[in-house]
């Protein structure tokens, strides 16, 4: 059973497909980067994995179970182009609110221990309004990550980091795929994805136009992918 | 039971966000402050007219601030895309409504409870005669409001004009529980007890709350899912 | 439907119409107690029987529609609504007319005419629900949920209002037979024509629809190129 697995996916707007026989498979312990355009259906794609959104057509299964169940979404982290941070509540809070959604067995104590880690301890009982991007950016992570989610996805995480919460991400990233938990990421900042990324997907207008292997041509040459099988 | 405690998270956490900033509190009290303070000088009524239509007076001013609320409901988690972090976690829509129908109870709640002493010195009226079933007739017609409120909150949270549709979509859905609460809310201030010929207004107050609880978290979750 | 089907059954309701407009003005005679104008009721009561099947399909299309995800349901959900509002709108208009005529005053608060108000209240909600959504999936799926809630909303809306008015009695509701010679026939009668002439406009409308979605569909693969 692979840990992520999409089968045959469509998904319309209206009458327009923007996701079209979409096939992809991660198994556990990979990392996969979502290649593609602007509009190729990347963050469709997403949304449909992290049960945001349902598939017009396919099947979708996330470590063996439906993307909308409580129990699948509770052993998924996602992280979006938005922080999904409370302006008015404090990073400790927000933690905290999330950790007991995700129903993680400490909620105060792991929030704390994320805030170290994130290195926002000092800025605990601060509001989140107040932060700095880069801070927000931090404490985003935090969130994805504080109920050990044995599957990540993430709608290009790397745009607009700092180096800061860069090499955070990177760091936790290996280590979750190093721990055995799968990771898709879209991305266009093709450097940092393709290091970390085992296998690789390009979008080309809603459909797959590469599914593979991440190849040592592909790190030497990030834009060959999008010459080779990208539009014309 | 997970989902009462995660509902409770929800509800918790929209309250204490809503004490921070206060900004739908403060308009929604405010409206409905203004609201009863224009009624005076539009109609003048007597102490006994006023008694007589205390119902009307009184859910008007409540179904007209109450928008207020019910519309930051779900527009409050828009801001950092933090709707979508709420639907991706392990809660079920149901969970998610009912915390904050709940935080939008206690809130509408909190308005009533100022309005009601600032009505009886603006019209100079004792409505305390039978002031336990009055907190019942009014607990029960703010749940019918909340209820479909939040449930119209979540329907039009992506719109553009969602200030304008919601007060429009809601007030004709919401109009059997506002009709069975005034029908209920004049004899109460005036003094008369709960029985007899209101009894059957009660029951359609009570009838609609559950039937619209019902559908509400029946259709929350598909509403949510885009 | 195809062209020619639709025209053929407009004509054949446009026939029937014709007839039975002339029967009714020329034929049948005047109401014993309520005079000419009575003749209203002829389409005020049909009218509120079709606008009432319209909105209960429209009922059945939204829950099929959240069942089954296919957008033909939503298009005939929105045509049936929308005839189905018309029609309420005529029985409201031919209601006040007629009111006007024996009780002198266009308005009384009757029950089952503010229901109708209250009714097409609901489903402008609906129709204007559609115009503030842009993408078809979304507007489909929330319109079906409104649909579904101003369906269950209806009855209890009637059932408070008749009390309401049972504790303020303001003028004689009349809930009698109808008296005159001819008239049972013809409501009955002038029901198929009406009700053709709704199919016709909800073909019509659904057609309309599903070409609208068409074209936004190809629109929007113009924009993506």
């Amino acid at each position: 059973m692979r840990a992520v697995e999409a089968a045959g996916v469509w998904k319309f707007y209206g009458d327009f497909p923007a996701l079209r026989e979409v096939s992809i498979g991660v198994e556990a312990g990979s990392c996969l980067a979502l290649l593609g355009r602007n509009g190729a259906g990347k963050t469709t794609l997403l949304r449909i994995l992290a049960g945001l959104s349902r598939a017009g057509r396919g099947r979708v299964q996330i470590l063996g179970g439906d993307p909308g169940e409580p129990h699948t979404r509770g052993r998924t982290g996602i992280l979006g182009h938005g922080v999904s941070l409370y302006d008015e509540l404090s990073a400790l809070e927000n933690l905290k609110l999330f950790g007991r959604l995700y129903g993680v067995a400490e909620p105060g104590r792991t929030a704390r221990e994320w805030l170290e880690r994130t290195g926002l301890e000092r800025a605990r009982d601060a509001l989140v309004r107040g932060f700095s991007r880069g801070m927000r950016q931090r404490l985003a992570i935090a969130r994805a990550f504080l109920h050990e989610p044995a599957v990540l996805l993430l709608d290009e995480p790397f745009t607009a980091l700092d180096d800061r919460a860069s090499a955070l991400l990177e760091a936790l990233l290996r280590e979750a795929v190093a721990a055995g938990r799968t990771v898709v990421l879209s991305t266009h900042q093709l450097r940092e994805a393709l290091a970390l990324a085992t296998q690789v997907a390009l979008l080309v207008r809603g459909k797959l136009a590469y599914a593979g292997e991440r190849t040592p041509e592909m790190l030497e040459d990030p834009g060959w992918l999008y010459g080779r099988y990208g539009e014309a | 039971m997970r989902f009462l405690r995660q509902s409770l998270t929800i509800a918790a956490k929209d309250l204490r966000s809503e004490w921070r900033t206060k900004e739908a509190l403060n308009s929604s009290v405010a409206f409905a402050l203004v609201i009863l303070l224009l009624f005076s000088f539009a109609f003048e009524p007597t102490e006994e007219q006023t008694r007589q239509i205390a119902g009307g007076l009184l859910w008007l001013a409540f179904a007209f601030a109450g928008a207020l609320i019910l519309n930051r409901s779900f527009a409050r988690e828009l801001p950092n895309d933090c709707l979508d972090a709420l639907i991706a976690a392990p809660l079920t829509g149901a969970a998610l409504f009912l915390g904050k129908l709940l935080a939008n109870f206690v809130l509408l709640a909190a308005v009533e409870l100022i309005s009601l002493p600032v009505f009886g010195i603006f019209y100079d009226v004792n409505w305390t005669r039978q002031l336990g079933p009055l907190l019942e007739v009014m607990a029960l017609g703010t749940w019918g409001m909340t209820v479909v409120g939040t449930l119209f909150s979540a329907l039009t949270v992506n719109l553009r004009l969602r200030e304008l549709m919601l007060p429009m979509l809601v007030y004709p859905v919401m109009l059997p529980a506002l009709l069975a609460a005034v029908q209920l809310t004049s004899p109460l201030v005036m003094g008369q007890p709960l029985a007899g010929d209101l009894m059957v207004w009660l029951r359609l107050l009570v009838a609609f709350d559950v039937i619209f609880t019902a559908l509400a978290l029946a259709l929350v979750e598909t509403v949510l899912v885009r | 439907m195809r062209p020619r089907i639709l025209i053929l059954l407009a004509g054949l309701a446009a026939v029937l119409l014709a007839r039975n407009l002339y029967v009714i003005l020329l034929q049948l005679p005047d109401h014993p107690r309520q005079g000419p104008l009575y003749r209203i009721i002829l389409f005020h009561v049909p009218a509120a029987w079709i606008a009432f099947l319209g909105f209960f399909a429209a009922l059945v299309a939204s829950i099929l529609y959240l069942a089954k995800r296919n957008l033909r349901y939503d298009a005939f959900a929105v045509s049936v609504t929308e005839v189905g509002l018309a029609f309420a709108a005529a029985n409201l208009v031919t209601g006040m007319i007629w009111g006007n005529s024996i009780w002198g005053t266009p308005w009384t608060w009757d029950a089952r005419l503010t229901t109708t108000l209250v009714g097409c209240l609901l489903y402008a909600g609906y129709l204007m629900l559609r115009h503030a959504v842009e993408d078809p999936t979304e507007r489909a799926k929330n319109s079906a949920v409104l649909s579904i809630i101003a369906f269950a909303d209806v009855p209890i809306i009637f059932f408070s209002i008749e009390l309401w008015r049972g504790q303020h009695p303001k003028l004689e509701v009349w809930r009698g037979e109808i008296v005159a010679p001819g008239y049972r026939e013809m409501l009955f009668l002038n029901w198929a024509p009406l009700l053709l002439l709704a199919a016709v406009f909800v073909a019509v409308r659904m057609r309309q629809e599903v070409q609208q979605r068409e074209l936004e569909a190809l629109r929007r693969r113009v924009h993506a190129l």
